[in-house]
């Protein structure tokens, strides 16, 4: 088994008294497909925002590759190699999905300030071998404002790929695809983290998707993490089972 | 000050503050239900102030006479909004946000031009109000009888607007409108109807505000952009769309003026301090503050976004070869001009290479920075006055001021960006044209340095650009360095960057991207080139006055980037071409020359809702546009 590079301890989050996220521990190592799922109101986004930069946890450590980076601004996350994919998808419409790429691939080498080069032929060869990856390098100079949705999801893994990120964080990454589009989506982001031993972590509604892509989950309910461990054992958890399905038998 | 005095300043806060509140509640709730920003907005206090004087003019100076006057006027003034709403408005609610601002505008010029041809150019002073017209004893002073009434009428109109709000089916479907346009739309409420009605309610407010006034103030011709500015201000410190947050701020605004005007003088640490002089950018420098502490103003919330149907930017894609040739030869064709012609034929074009400098400069924050400035004409002033200065005051040679004159412009940009870049849309739009109106405040009244309103006279370029010729070469080199310089940059990764955090500030952090930290660097370029347009602009007038960096320069800059098309790259190149030609034109041989742009601007507007050159690409390259 490979260390852990990604180090959650004890994270809390509150909302004017509401606890969102409660005393959440848990580990990732690197390569492994991790899913955090629970009811809605679970804590899922929260959780994932702490992870991503968006929020600052009120307690907790999150440590990555043994860098404490809870507080950081999304921006300083993803230098440090997280990449990320967006609930609804956000790309920069008005640029082809090459500039897309290209844009994130002069971010990493810091040549953004760059005032009067061109950037057109930046990268291109680089940018186009991403998009190659995900399967849209024909798309690369059509507007991203005019891509269909499973397109765009696609362009957004390869945007989150040129960083070369060892920790992928996929808020709700099948969201508003077809079951068709599901599947090939998650077996490619499969295949990915595979190859290039990239770990990911998603939340996910489908539940076909955790259980056929994801090697363990985490369940969350009312902030509190209340499972994690492979599919199969977190199917038969009786906790778990409770929060889903209810205790008929109380309910009475 | 004493306490009675100080009463009496609080009751003429008081009642300034109702005349304000009337004409910011009509621009608020149009703005809350149509999303327009109307400029004309002013312009229908102006006519509401005229019309009411010529009316009972007619009725006679009695009772029914004046109220009747007062009451057709700002009747006539709605279905005047009405009737601009029906035949202009209704046709562009699709158009981008920043056209109808345009066509708005353009609305302003007509107005003015038709006033002038109605009224004529003196100020008009009305009567008093029958029975109001004398004064009462407040605490051993004097106060007007009808500031007593105008005390009144503020909250009377604030419950009232309250009332047709919150009780009334109407007023219901406003706020549902005001909340969520398209929701609104989607349960059925019919917008057409809703629309109009609501223009109406905006023009009988400002109309009434206007006619209100008819015992106060003199009707004149310069109140439709002072009132626009000041309606402006108090809508956006009260919160946009939120009718109790412009009495708020209203009243507020009134009463530091008032104060300011009561305490006058004061002598800190031997220095005099004028504050009256202060009430020039008062409300300006309270809407900074405001806007830097409470981005959403006093009472507002966060607008919902309108979401967004199809008009996306489309990708700005590179100049072709055929496009750079054709370019570089306008270039040398310029550069070979003097051969042929002489005379006013380069001053012209002298001033058109000057504004398309500038006009670049706009659309660089503007197109990829999605940062629509009001106040871009700040920097350009900035650059023309440190040019000026620093040849008389500082002493230096023309060429190293007109070198040296830019960078007082990007500093000025640096300090005033900083503030701007933490807002977005009309926030962004209204803290711009703030701190341009205190930079135009400074320039007009601190007259030791900048010669106040008279401005710097005297500066001409060195002898050997003095001639007519040899300054338009310098232009000619300097605008179309500048320029080429500025679309590089649209194209280098700093550009990428911009567009990006334009596009999706979300996925722009994602990647690394400090967007604010981009769009200031971005809005310091602006203002640096800005400034080298007024520095060429200085050297070939010879003069600069306050006048050069007011708010109607700043609009000139945002008609000429929307006639060209904000979508393309060398559409405010041509924006400024026509617009500055257009206004030479009609000023040398017409008399109602600004009717003839606003009708121009009108007709462009709904025919090349993309602008002209969008509409010339289209026409063109029709295959390369995707649905």
């Amino acid at each position: 088994m490979n260390v852990p590079i990604l180090k959650v301890a004890h994270l809390s989050k509150s909302y004017g008294g509401v606890r969102a996220v409660a005393n959440v521990s848990f580990e990732v190592v690197s390569g492994e497909r991790l899913a955090i799922i629970g009811p809605n109101g679970a804590g899922k986004t929260t959780c994932f925002n702490m992870l991503n930069g968006q929020l600052a946890p009120d307690q907790g450590k999150v440590e990555f590759e043994g860098r404490d980076i809870a507080g950081l601004k999304p921006r300083q996350v993803w230098r440090l190699g997280v990449g990320r994919t967006f609930q609804i998808t956000e790309t920069f419409g008005s640029m082809t999905v090459r500039e897309n790429v290209q844009t994130a691939l002069l971010s990493r080498h810091r040549r953004l300030r760059s005032l009067l080069t061109l950037a057109a032929r930046a990268y291109a060869n680089e940018a186009d071998a991403l998009l190659a990856r995900v399967g849209v390098l024909d798309l690369a100079a059509r507007a991203c404002a005019v891509l269909a949705y499973g397109d765009l999801k696609r362009v957004e893994l390869a945007i989150a790929l040129a960083n070369r990120p060892r920790l992928l964080l996929m808020d709700e990454p099948t969201a508003g695809m077809s079951p068709r589009e599901r599947g090939e989506l998650m077996r490619l982001t499969s295949e990915l983290a595979r190859r290039e031993s990239i770990a990911v972590l998603f939340t996910e509604h489908d539940m076909d998707v955790v259980f056929n892509h994801a090697e363990r989950i985490l369940v969350l309910n009312q902030g509190e993490l209340i499972a994690d461990g492979r599919p199969t054992e977190v199917r038969v958890d009786p906790r778990v089972r409770e929060v889903y399905l209810g205790n008929r038998f109380a309910d009475a | 000050m004493t306490a009675s005095a100080i009463l009496i300043q609080f009751l003429n806060g008081l009642s300034g503050a109702s005349s304000l509140f009337l004409v910011a509640a009509g621009l608020s709730i149009v703005f809350g239900v149509t999303r327009i920003v109307n400029f004309a907005h002013g312009s229908f206090f102006m006519l509401g102030l005229y019309v009411a004087y010529s009316l009972i003019d007619r009725f006679g100076h009695g009772a029914a006479g004046f109220w009747g006057g007062v009451a057709l006027a700002a009747v006539a003034v709605a279905l005047l909004g009405a009737l601009v709403e029906v035949l202009l408005l209704r046709r562009i609610y699709a158009a981008p946000e920043l056209l109808q601002l345009l066509a708005t505008f353009a609305l302003v010029l007509v107005i003015q031009d038709f006033t002038l041809w109605a009224w004529g150019p003196e100020d008009l002073l009305g009567p008093r109000a029958p029975g109001l017209s004398g004064a009462v004893n407040i605490a051993g002073h004097q106060f007007p009888q009808y500031d007593l009434f105008l005390i009144v009428l503020g909250p009377t109109v604030l419950l009232a607007l309250n009332f047709l709000l919150k009780r009334t089916r109407w007023g219901t479907l406003v706020r549902a409108a005001t909340e969520d346009r398209e929701m609104a739309g989607a349960l059925g409420v019919n917008q057409k109807w809703l629309f109009t009605t609501v223009f109406a309610l905006g023009a009988l407010l400002a109309g009434a505000g206007g006619a209100f006034q008819i015992p106060r103030e003199p009707a004149s011709l310069y109140l439709d952009l002072s009132v626009i500015a000041d309606a402006f201000v108090v809508v956006v410190v009260g919160g946009l769309g939120s009718i109790p947050g412009a009495f708020l701020a209203a009243l507020l605004i009134a009463e530091i003026k008032a104060f300011c005007i009561g305490i006058g003088d004061v002598t800190i640490a031997d220095s005099v301090i004028s504050l009256p002089k202060f009430t020039l950018v008062v409300e300006f420098v309270v809407m900074a503050v405001v806007l830097v502490l409470r981005p959403w103003g006093l009472l507002g919330r966060r607008l919902t976004p309108p979401r967004r149907v199809g008009a996306v930017e489309r990708p700005l894609a590179l100049p072709s070869r055929r496009a750079v040739y054709a370019l570089a030869a306008c270039g040398a064709a310029l550069a070979l001009l003097p051969t042929l012609a002489t005379g006013y034929s380069l001053i012209l074009l002298t001033d058109i290479f000057v504004f398309a400098l500038f006009a670049v400069s706009l659309h660089f924050i503007m197109g990829p920075g999605g940062m629509p400035s009001f106040g871009h004409a700040a920097y350009f002033g900035l650059g023309a006055y440190g040019a000026g200065l620093l040849l008389h005051r500082g002493g230096l040679p023309m060429e190293l001021a007109l070198l040296l004159g830019p960078l007082v412009a990007g500093v000025g940009a640096l300090a005033f960006g900083w503030f701007c870049v933490r807002l977005s849309g009309v926030y962004f739009a209204m803290l711009t044209l703030a701190f341009a109106q205190i930079t135009w405040s400074i320039a007009f009244q601190w007259d030791s340095m900048t010669g106040g309103s008279n401005g710097v006279i005297g500066v001409w370029p060195a002898p050997w650009l003095a001639s007519r010729t040899s300054y338009y070469f310098l232009a000619l080199v300097t605008s179309a360095g500048g320029i080429t310089l500025l679309w590089r940059m649209f194209y280098s990764p700093f550009g990428y960057a911009l567009r990006a955090g334009r596009d999706s500030p979300l996925r722009a952090d994602a990647i690394g991207i400090d967007v604010r930290r981009q769009q200031w660097a971005a809005f310091v370029i602006a203002g640096l080139f800005a400034g080298v347009a007024g520095a060429l602009y200085v050297f070939s007038k010879g003069s600069i006055s306050p006048d050069s960096l007011a708010v109607p320069r700043s609009i000139d800059g945002l008609v000429m980037v929307l006639l060209g098309g904000v979508q393309t790259l060398t559409g405010p190149v041509w924006g400024a071409a026509l617009f500055t030609w257009l206004q030479d034109a009609a000023a040398r041989n017409v008399e109602y020359w600004r009717a003839v742009i606003g009708l121009v601007i009108i007709a462009l507007v709904l025919a090349f809702p993309q602008g002209l050159a969008g509409f010339l690409r289209d026409r063109f390259a029709g295959e390369r546009h995707a649905p």
